[in-house]
């Protein structure tokens, strides 16, 4: 509907298939949107090679987020969006951690790649190696706890500031 | 004998760290740069965000679908609108559902008004940060055009939520028709009047030209996107190259810059608004006739008028209130050529009424990125420039 479907036998998903043939991942397609969920061994090497790559140029990292399953095992998911100015397709790159696992850095490759790392470790908590910058970006440096995470109360922690919050177990 | 100073060795310098805003008059809200200063050159500029952050995901993912329309206004403020297309379609998208042409239509009029709204805020507020009050009050003096178009529309001047999850809130009225004729055929010799004080004007061109200049590949990498990214001379619009609604059926052209300097942004920005008057009388000629929203009874609740005096419509009405409507279980990531750039939805549904997961990614929050790259080098007053032109909303940018 929006951006360019990508079905079973479109010539972008037979190449990425060809390329990746050797890794070991998983992946879905959903409303014309393909995702591979990758091993976490492997996620930097393969979005180094989708962002080099000739035939792909995955060259414009549209977004990077964190998702909580809790109570699913392993909790999180940092979810890589990718975009080819060049070749007009969008995909798709997950990859699943545990709490207190951390993920490399992908500011080498995409320098754009920095703010949004800061935020994911801000909201969630997840710690991202290699990082030139790595602190919190919305909140205070002394902010405890991560809000986006499913365990954190929607109206945060009841101290003297907010009178509203929830009783800290 | 005098003896000659060697500068070099007696006098030293050293650099000073300045903090400017979060309560500044060209700060476009409420950012915090800090800038490490040599004399009047920036060595580096390090943006501080989150003064306004509502943790408007952390909401979205206590409310109904339907709920969250409202919140979405007060992301991008100067151009509610096109947020709220960005969700409804990243929604109906999940949903798997297809809008009326009529709606299409429509959504595409109001989408362009609220970049005209946009582009018109970010070059006045632009040439007042740099000296030229005049500008400031002609762009709002037009502005208000578009923003008394929208309260005819829907009723609201700032904070719209006129698109919803189907379609559209009211349909488009003959009289909103005949005005917005009206101010298309009026605003192109407004812009030619603000050519005439800018474009040729050599402080204007003193200070824009060749000043925040990036790269086309700086640019991409730093996911920069919309007219930031098309001053750097990257033919990138959503709208042309993966078009959403009826984008595809309009003639319009995408202008893009040369150099990406502060300059550029400007004249893409101003041929943005001559395009986008292009794409509205396009649309205008062709809205289509019938219904402008769904005729889906779980996505749209029925009109108030009949829920007064029909006791299944008012079940019906408060079921959708109370309940909202599940969308099926999966995951889609659907993005907009917002006035700012690249606006996208990425929603993690697990099957329920409410969104498990729901980013919001936002233009001027990677826009800003650059700041640090582009200011180096450059003077004090230069920093005041390239923010202007970088045209930053810090609703958006803190969430």
């Amino acid at each position: 509907m929006h951006k360019q479907k990508i079905e079973e036998d479109s010539i972008v998903y037979k190449k990425l298939s060809k390329a990746l043939g050797h890794y070991d991942y998983e992946e879905a397609l959903f409303r014309g949107e393909l995702t591979y969920i990758v091993k976490k061994e492997d996620l930097f090497s393969i979005l180094r090679f989708l962002h080099d790559d000739d035939g792909l140029r995955l060259t414009y990292l549209s977004d990077l987020s964190g998702v909580d399953y809790l109570p699913r095992e392993p909790r999180f998911e940092i979810v890589y969006h990718l975009y080819s100015i060049t070749h007009k397709f969008s995909l798709r790159v997950k990859v699943k951690i545990a709490d207190g696992e951390s993920v490399p850095s992908v500011t080498s490759i995409w320098n754009g790649a920095d703010w949004p790392e800061r935020e994911c470790y801000d909201m969630f908590g997840v710690t991202f190696d290699n990082h030139p910058d790595f602190r919190r970006i919305y909140l205070a440096d002394d902010w405890e706890g991560f809000p986006m995470r499913k365990d954190y109360p929607l109206k945060g922690y009841k101290d003297e500031y907010n009178p509203f919050g929830e009783e800290k177990k | 004998m005098v003896e000659i100073l060697n500068v070099e060795d007696n006098l030293d310098t050293k650099t000073i760290t300045l903090s400017m805003g979060p309560q500044h008059p060209s700060a476009h809200g409420v950012l915090h740069l800090v800038l490490e200063m040599d004399g009047e050159r920036v060595l580096s500029a390090k943006p501080d965000i989150g003064y306004l952050h509502r943790g408007t995901e952390k909401i979205a993912e206590n409310l109904f679908y339907h709920q969250f329309t409202p919140y979405t206004d007060r992301l991008d403020y100067m151009s509610a609108m096109a947020n709220n297309l960005a969700y409804v379609m990243g929604v109906e998208k999940i949903l798997g559902i297809e809008v009326p042409e009529r709606a299409k239509y429509i959504r595409v009029i109001v989408a362009e008004l609220s970049r005209l709204a946009s582009h018109l805020m970010g070059i006045g507020a632009w040439a007042v940060d740099l000296g030229a009050l005049t500008i400031f009050l002609y762009a709002i003096r037009e502005r208000e055009m578009i923003l008394d178009l929208f309260e005819m529309i829907c009723g609201a001047r700032l904070t719209l939520c006129y698109l919803r999850v189907g379609g559209v809130r009211y349909d488009a009225t003959q009289q909103f028709i005949d005005k917005t004729r009206e101010m298309i055929n009026i605003l192109p010799e407004k812009v030619d009047e603000y050519e005439q004080v800018l474009t040729g004007n050599r402080v204007w061109l003193a200070r824009n030209k060749g000043v925040g200049i990036i790269s086309a590949a700086d640019a991409i990498s730093l996911g920069m996107s919309g007219p930031n990214l098309r001053g750097s001379g990257v033919k990138w619009d959503i709208r042309k190259d993966n078009p959403y609604l009826v984008y595809d059926r309009f003639d319009f052209d995408v202008p893009v810059g040369e150099t990406g300097d502060c300059f550029d942004r400007y004249t893409v920005r101003l041929a943005e608004i001559r395009e986008s008057l292009k794409i509205i009388t396009q649309a205008l000629d062709g809205l289509p006739d019938g219904p402008f929203v769904v005729d889906d009874p779980e996505i749209v609740p029925p009109k108030k008028g009949f829920v007064y005096d029909n006791m299944e419509n008012l079940i019906h009405h408060f079921k959708y209130v109370s309940d909202g409507f599940a969308v099926p279980e999966g995951e889609v990531f659907s993005t907009i050529e917002a006035p700012k750039g690249e606006l996208g939805v990425y929603i993690v549904s697990d099957g329920s009424a409410k969104p498990h997961r729901l980013k919001l990614r936002v233009p001027s929050f990677m826009n800003l990125q650059c700041m640090d790259l582009i200011c180096k080098d450059a003077y004090l007053a230069d920093v005041i420039t390239i923010l202007s032109s970088l045209d930053p909303v810090f609703g958006e940018c803190d969430k």
